[in-house]
């Protein structure tokens, strides 16, 4: 989730690239294809929607595609894509509507499997930092359209690091897994390859018996100013039940912040995960940031401000889901009245038939 | 930079036309095969019998994400592939899940 900080070609030039890209993707896919017939196809995923916010009276109107490739070449490398394609379009004071539209490389990463524990990973990747940017991002796994407010913390400004990481699992057993993930980014402003220079990582436990993730977040800006960020986050959701609870807390050097949500699928009333009933999923998100000094920088509000967010999802059949919320935001700047719905289809599929 | 940008939409194009013919005819096997990784999902989601693969799907996949309805062999191996870097999944882990997925 780039901001516009970084300098950016011109449209017909961003567009060029994109299509060059994925183009070249589509190619070795192709040579892929014929270099094995044993070869994992390539996937494409990912989701499409179509998202309303009303924030304070103004409503915007998004399509918006986040498109994902996967592409296996042998046993231990790997290539993966995500594409980020929305136009926004809203309301012109007294002149009917306007639109702008962005198109953003999320990460194009190559990933080779160094061992068992390890796995370099070179290119752009999503900035490992929380638990937001790297799982929630992709519109599919969103409980709520917007990014928290504490997302900008650790993210570095566009939220990808170009250069080289590595992750793995320390160990898994039944009780315990430990894993973790390192990275190091220079600095680019291409317009799809926008990334501050910067350095970080993180290190979490899970505990499979009771469904409960610990985990710590370092990153270090090493651009102009050199600055430290630092992240917690903890995330519980019990075996066997619809019950998920998410929540991070990020520092700045001059902010903070912290977000939780739960969510329950209502399965467990009666008729399963495909029931009418069972197919309905309330959520909730509370989130809040406190400013210490001003910092432009930071992504965070620029005063103190609190959130709260209801919502219902339904997960229809047939890989649709939709999403409808309320919040309120309260801030010195003024309160606001956050209306959101969105409809979201995920897609999977193969490039090619599979030979096994 | 015009024709740059025709010729890249065009081969663009071709190839993704391409890809979609390659693809259609597995449309058929691959719904047979939704059919029976819907059922493994249903009869796999039964607390009475637990798997490594299923728990692996649980705890680090559906923590984020359903279950995809249209999981078949076509698919299985790189949605496993990508999880395996997503997650941080061990080599045991991994191999539970493609085998739970594509068994």
């Amino acid at each position: 989730m780039k901001t516009d900080r970084v300098n950016k070609p011109s449209p017909p030039q961003r567009l060029a690239h994109a299509i060059s890209a994925f183009a070249i993707l589509c190619a070795l896919c192709g040579v892929s294809t014929s270099a094995s017939a044993q070869q994992d196809p390539a996937i494409i995923s990912g989701g499409i929607g179509f998202l309303t916010t009303t924030n304070g009276g103004n409503t915007n109107y998004i399509p918006e595609a986040r498109p994902v490739a996967v592409l296996p070449l042998g046993d231990h490398l790997q290539i993966e894509t995500r594409a980020t394609i929305l136009s926004n379009f809203f309301h012109r004071t007294g002149d009917g509507y306007d639109h702008f539209t962005f198109k953003t490389m999320d990460y194009l990463q190559a990933d080779v499997k160094a061992g068992s524990h390890a796995t370099i990973v070179a290119g752009e990747f999503l900035t490992p930092f929380g638990t937001y940017n790297e799982r929630l991002t992709q519109i599919w796994n969103q409980t709520f359209q917007d990014l928290p407010l504490i997302y900008g913390v650790g993210t570095m400004n566009t939220g990808s690091g170009l250069g080289g990481m590595v992750r793995g699992n320390v160990f898994a057993n039944d009780r315990a897994s430990v894993s973790y993930a390192a990275y190091y980014s220079a600095n680019s402003t291409s317009g799809y390859f926008g990334a501050e220079r910067s350095s970080g990582g993180q290190a979490q436990v899970y505990l499979p018996e009771s469904g409960v993730e610990i985990g710590a977040s370092y990153g270090r800006s090493l651009g102009a100013v050199h600055e430290n960020f630092e992240g917690m986050h903890l995330w519980w959701q019990p075996v066997d039940t619809g019950f998920r609870f998410r929540s991070e807390f990020g520092r700045a050097p001059h902010a903070k912040g912290y977000w939780f949500e739960t969510d329950y699928r209502l399965q467990q009333l009666g008729g399963g995960a495909d029931s009418a009933l069972g197919r309905l999923e309330p959520v909730f998100r509370m989130q809040q940031t406190f400013r210490d000094a001003p910092d432009n920088n930071d992504g965070l509000p620029f005063v103190n401000t609190k959130r709260a967010d209801f919502g219902l999802d339904y997960h229809l059949p047939h890989e649709i889901r939709v999403h409808t919320s309320y919040g309120r935001q309260f801030s010195p700047d003024g309160n606001v009245n956050i209306w959101e719905t969105s409809l979201v289809y995920r897609l999977l599929i193969p490039t090619w038939k599979s030979k096994h | 930079m015009k024709s740059l940008e025709i010729i890249t939409l065009g081969l663009a194009v071709s190839i993704s036309a391409l890809a979609a013919a390659s693809s259609m005819p597995s449309a058929q096997s691959d719904s047979q095969s939704q059919a029976q990784s819907t059922s493994k999902l249903s009869r796999s989601s039964h607390p009475a019998t637990p798997d490594r693969g299923q728990r692996v799907f649980q705890q680090n996949c559906a923590r984020c994400h359903s279950a995809p309805e249209n999981l078949g062999p076509s698919v299985s191996g790189a949605v496993a592939r990508h999880m395996r870097v997503r997650a941080n999944l061990s080599d045991a882990d991994f191999r539970a899940l493609l085998h739970f997925l594509n068994p």
